[in-house]
């Protein structure tokens, strides 16, 4: 008996390991590229760098980095307000927009396969530099705005906003809904991948619930509340994330450019430190408080 | 027996009697079915449009003549059809060059990752081991973290590099790998290349998803680790893999940030499209010999060529890879 416990043990130890062997690649590769860059940036960040002659001299100045992040730099506090409050707004219209796509491309119809892979396209038109420079370049947008200002009044979204306004509906939240209408094509861009997982959530459901359902006399929209909602909500979660997280770093992030700016133009290390830590940790608080109270509703099935 | 007779005979009856006899329902069903279909092709298509139509606007504007961009007449079809700009673009990036240098490093950037998130995954998915749920936890935070925020420590760190302090200890200095492509192969094969945290993520999750009775039956015959994951276990994690490759290639293609932060110095598509409009002007001045500002239109024309150029290869990739690229996310059925 005791014997063949040990044998147990000794299956579970080798087990163990080669588990660790598996693994190791990612362990050494994150103690070499992740933990020790991340805690210099850390100390760095509280520091400042000196890149004089080739050699680094870091002499430690306390929070003076972090002090000229938010109160001397004229834009960082402006364009991390600007960017955490697009994420938000942004990250909210590219759920809802997937989650909406993914249940239409779930039905059944003619075409269906070309339409899923003119959906599927943007994971390749939204990666890289490309987003940089369809969004950011400066002429395009300059000209976008001529073209705005020689048609005013014939947007149709422009219409109704005035319509609302003279209507006297709450502005600041129509604003914003009306601001994501007008960039629906960023949205559309940006939610591949998140139309590819909400799908392929919505085929592990069985059709016999819905068999049932419909038996009993529900109405498609009751069984999509009561149903696929339920069903999938662990999806919500997942795709939460990788949005938030994709968003914050996209390459014409203003935040990012401006970090970036900062360090590979001006050569100021301590004070790009400094920014980016503000921004993950903010980015992370964000993605912690928002996941734990979409946790607490999600449902699990099994 | 009953059943199949009514059947029958509700089959001869033609369509207003079926729709009498069941009060009316039929109709309103045929009506509700036919509005759906045509609301969605009205969505559908609207949506389809949003997302080709900067696609097809690029194509015609590629082969317009500069004449053509300010003429008020011309809108899609160009009069002066060319494709000099596809030329200059292709000067203006070093195409042929470019084109080289990024399939090389994709395709061996994209495999390596590949090759070490499948290993990783499939050692989170398949073994316990202790402090388990911490290491996973830590690809989460890899996910999480944004590359920029250790970007400049990176920058450091492979400005003087050193394995444990060896280098100092022999030669008296430190090595600049600066430049090289060294440091994100390096990276590459520790899984902190880009966006491998989501790759070990998916393919734990496609692991799991497998049904562990061969595995064990191979370890009952006497199959050892390594030889069961990779005689066993790989070959059923085909799809996956496939589109984990896949998705690595394509972001390693267009991806700017890596690019620009390692690989600095080889001439890739996706830093060769960032620079175009810069390389337009100075290519320009060459020629006149004097600064002249380029026009808007042009050096957006210049640049919609390029965008072009560059996505072309990866949009047959995708025509041929559609399939593993859709069908096999599917088939993970992604659960936290």
């Amino acid at each position: 008996m005791s014997k063949q416990k040990n044998k147990l043990a000794g299956l579970q130890k080798r087990k163990a390991i080669s588990g660790y062997l598996f693994i190791s690649p990612f362990i050494i590769g994150f103690l070499a590229f992740m933990v020790k860059p991340l805690f210099e940036s850390c100390y760095m960040s509280f520091c400042n760098v000196n890149l004089a002659a080739g050699t680094v001299t870091k002499t430690f100045n306390g929070l003076t980095n972090y002090v000229f992040a938010f109160r001397v730099d004229p834009e960082f506090n402006r364009l991390l307000w600007e960017e955490l409050s697009r994420m938000m707004v942004y990250s909210l219209a590219i759920i809802v927009f997937s989650f909406f796509v993914a249940l239409i491309l779930n039905q059944k119809f003619k075409g269906r396969a070309l339409v899923r892979a003119i959906f599927f396209l943007p994971v390749i038109l939204s990666s890289g530099v490309i987003v940089g420079l369809e969004s950011n370049n400066e002429l395009m947008s300059s000209l976008a705005q001529t073209i705005e200002q020689s048609t005013s009044g014939i947007s149709i979204t422009a219409a109704m906003e005035t319509i609302l306004r003279t209507a006297g509906v709450g502005v600041r939240a129509y604003e914003k809904v009306f601001e994501v209408i007008n960039n629906i094509y960023d949205v559309a861009l940006s939610s591949g991948i998140q139309i590819i997982i909400f799908l392929s959530g919505l085929q592990t459901i069985s059709s016999s619930m819905y068999e049932a359902a419909d038996i009993e006399g529900c109405t498609k929209w009751e069984s999509l509340w009561k149903i696929t909602f339920p069903m999938i909500s662990s999806l919500f979660l997942v795709n939460w994330i990788y949005t938030v997280v994709d968003f914050c770093m996209r390459s014409d992030n203003g935040v990012i450019e401006k970090i970036q700016k900062v360090m590979i133009d001006q050569q100021q290390y301590g004070n790009a430190s400094a920014m980016s830590w503000v921004y993950f940790l903010l980015v992370l608080a964000f993605v912690g408080i928002t996941s734990f109270f979409i946790s607490k509703r999600v449902y699990y099935y099994d | 027996m009953t059943n199949t007779e009514n059947n029958t005979r509700y089959d001869k009856l033609g369509f207003w009697e079926r729709n009498k006899l069941s009060g009316g329902y039929l109709l309103q069903k045929k009506i509700s079915e036919r509005a759906v279909s045509i609301i969605r092709f009205i969505l559908l298509f609207g949506m389809c449009f949003m997302i080709l139509q900067p696609i097809l606007n690029k194509i015609s504007v590629s082969f317009m003549t500069e004449k053509d961009l300010y003429n008020p007449i011309v809108i899609s079809i160009p009069e002066h059809f060319t494709t000099g700009n596809y030329r200059l673009a292709a000067e203006l990036m070093n195409y042929r060059q470019a084109v080289i240098n990024s399939l090389l490093i994709s395709l061996t950037i994209a495999a390596l990752q590949i090759a070490v998130c499948t290993l990783v995954g499939y050692g989170f998915a398949r073994f316990e081991f202790p402090f388990k749920k911490f290491w996973f936890a830590m690809v989460i935070l890899v996910i999480l973290i944004p590359p920029q925020t250790i970007a400049s420590s990176l920058h450091l760190h492979f400005r003087f590099f050193d394995i444990l302090g060896l280098c100092q200890l022999i030669t008296g200095n430190t090595i600049n790998l600066r430049g090289s492509k060294l440091p994100y192969y390096l990276m590459s094969a520790g899984c902190m290349g880009l966006k491998n945290g989501l790759y070990i993520y998916m393919i734990r999750q496609y692991f799991r998803n497998i049904p562990g009775d061969l595995e064990e039956a191979a370890y009952v015959d006497g199959c050892g680790m390594l030889k069961t994951f990779v005689r066993i276990m790989l070959p059923q994690a085909k799809p996956i893999i496939t589109s984990c490759f896949l998705f690595a290639f394509v972001w390693q293609w267009t991806d700017g940030f890596y690019s620009k932060m390692f690989l600095g110095n080889t001439k890739l598509v996706s830093t060769g499209l960032a620079r175009i409009v810069d390389s337009l002007g100075a290519y320009i001045q060459r020629i006149n010999g004097v600064k002249t500002t380029i026009s808007v239109a042009y050096s957006n024309c210049i640049l919609a060529t390029g965008t072009l150029m560059i996505i072309v290869p990866l949009i047959i990739l995708y025509l041929f890879a559609q399939r593993s690229f859709v069908e096999s996310i599917s088939s993970t059925g992604i659960k936290m």
